[in-house]
């Protein structure tokens, strides 16, 4: 359900880049604790970018999986359930490698052609 | 026409980031302390902040954020305090959450001068309000007992940015099947050592904690020893 409020985040960020111009995609990198249903992100942002300059643009998104790392025995592990302490030792000094990305990498947009400058160089 | 690939590199929740930023130095010049308090709707968020907050010698103040009506607002001005009721179907799009945008459209309303302390009562919801910071110190959760062992794992994000869980309605417990060593098995998994209290809101079980606890953090009270 939050897959509304974050497509309007996305969009409100895409449109300031945008700057006027039709986007046409947008490349995202979402880490698996943001808790995002993939099919939800794309239904909504395709009805908040209706009427906008994203309308019909694809979003595309590198969905990362959580990794942790305990910061008393190293040990490293990407968890299946949101459990932090280290299931080697039992520590609670658990570091975060990834999993909370919710980054806009790239948008792609549609350029005007800049008008054609007749060649005038001199032979 | 051609297409171009435009180098973004940002959080696409920075826009709200830089908002509670702003809303953030304005409590900082007013020397106010912020609590953003959090829960699922109905595990009695308002009735808990009636008993805290009655005989708080902080000066306080609320907002209170809800998608339409001001039925808490109302009961929370009984205690005599500055109140802001802050809807969120009224130009926001009946938003299921406060962002730090509602919040600063709110602050010329509050007389921030004169406050110790500001909670913000988020809307009910255990997903959203998690994902946007509104410019607080701290945040407190409410989870009640009526909810069940599981919510920490369904909902690790707000579980997991919050600095202290209120464990509600325990004068409950004696009628539910609720394994409260369950619940804090399951809390400590996801957010190891996170502060916790046992509460009841009816009875005024453990809110004389939560009461000191909010004194501490509007700065009326020595830490705890």
């Amino acid at each position: 359900m939050h897959e509304l409020s974050l497509s309007s985040a996305i969009l409100a960020t895409t449109l300031r880049h945008a700057e006027g111009r039709p986007v046409r995609s947008v490349q995202m990198r979402i880490g698996a604790m943001r808790q995002v249903v993939p099919e939800s992100l794309d239904f909504y942002f395709g009805i908040v970018t209706r009427g906008t300059l994203a309308e019909g643009a694809a979003l595309e998104v590198d969905y990362l999986p959580a990794r942790l790392r305990c910061g008393d025995c190293a040990r490293e592990w990407e968890p299946e359930l949101p459990l932090f302490r280290c299931p080697g030792c039992g520590g609670a000094a658990v570091e975060t490698l990834s999993g909370t990305e919710f980054g806009i990498e790239y948008i792609t947009v549609e350029e005007e052609e800049e008008a054609e400058t007749p060649c005038i160089a001199p032979r | 026409m051609h297409r171009t690939k435009v180098k973004v590199a940002e959080d696409a929740l920075d826009a709200n980031t830089t908002i509670a930023n702003a809303n953030r130095a304005d409590f900082d010049r007013d020397e106010v302390s912020v609590v953003n308090f959090m829960s699922a709707p109905g595990a009695g968020k308002t009735t808990l902040l009636e008993r805290a907050l009655t005989g708080l010698e902080a000066r306080v103040g609320v907002l209170e954020g809800d998608v339409q009506g001001s039925a808490d607002a109302d009961r929370l001005s009984a205690l005599h305090l500055p109140v802001v009721q802050l809807n969120t179907d009224s130009g926001f799009g009946g938003e299921c959450h406060l962002d730090a945008n509602m919040v600063r459209s709110a602050l010329a309303d509050l007389p921030l001068a004169d406050l110790d302390l500001l909670v913000i009562e988020n809307v009910g919801n255990l997903v959203c309000p998690a994902e946007f910071k509104v410019g607080e110190d701290a945040r407190v959760m409410v989870s009640a007992v009526t909810e069940g062992e599981d919510k920490p794992l369904k909902y690790p994000l707000m579980f997991r940015t919050c600095e202290l869980v209120l464990i509600n309605k325990v004068d409950l417990l004696e009628h539910l099947d609720f394994d409260l060593d369950r619940f804090l098995y399951h809390l400590d998994a996801v957010h190891p050592g996170v502060e916790h209290m046992l509460v009841s809101a009816k009875s005024g079980e453990g809110v004389d904690g939560f009461r000191d606890w909010l004194e501490r953090i509007a700065g009326r009270a020595p830490a705890a020893a």
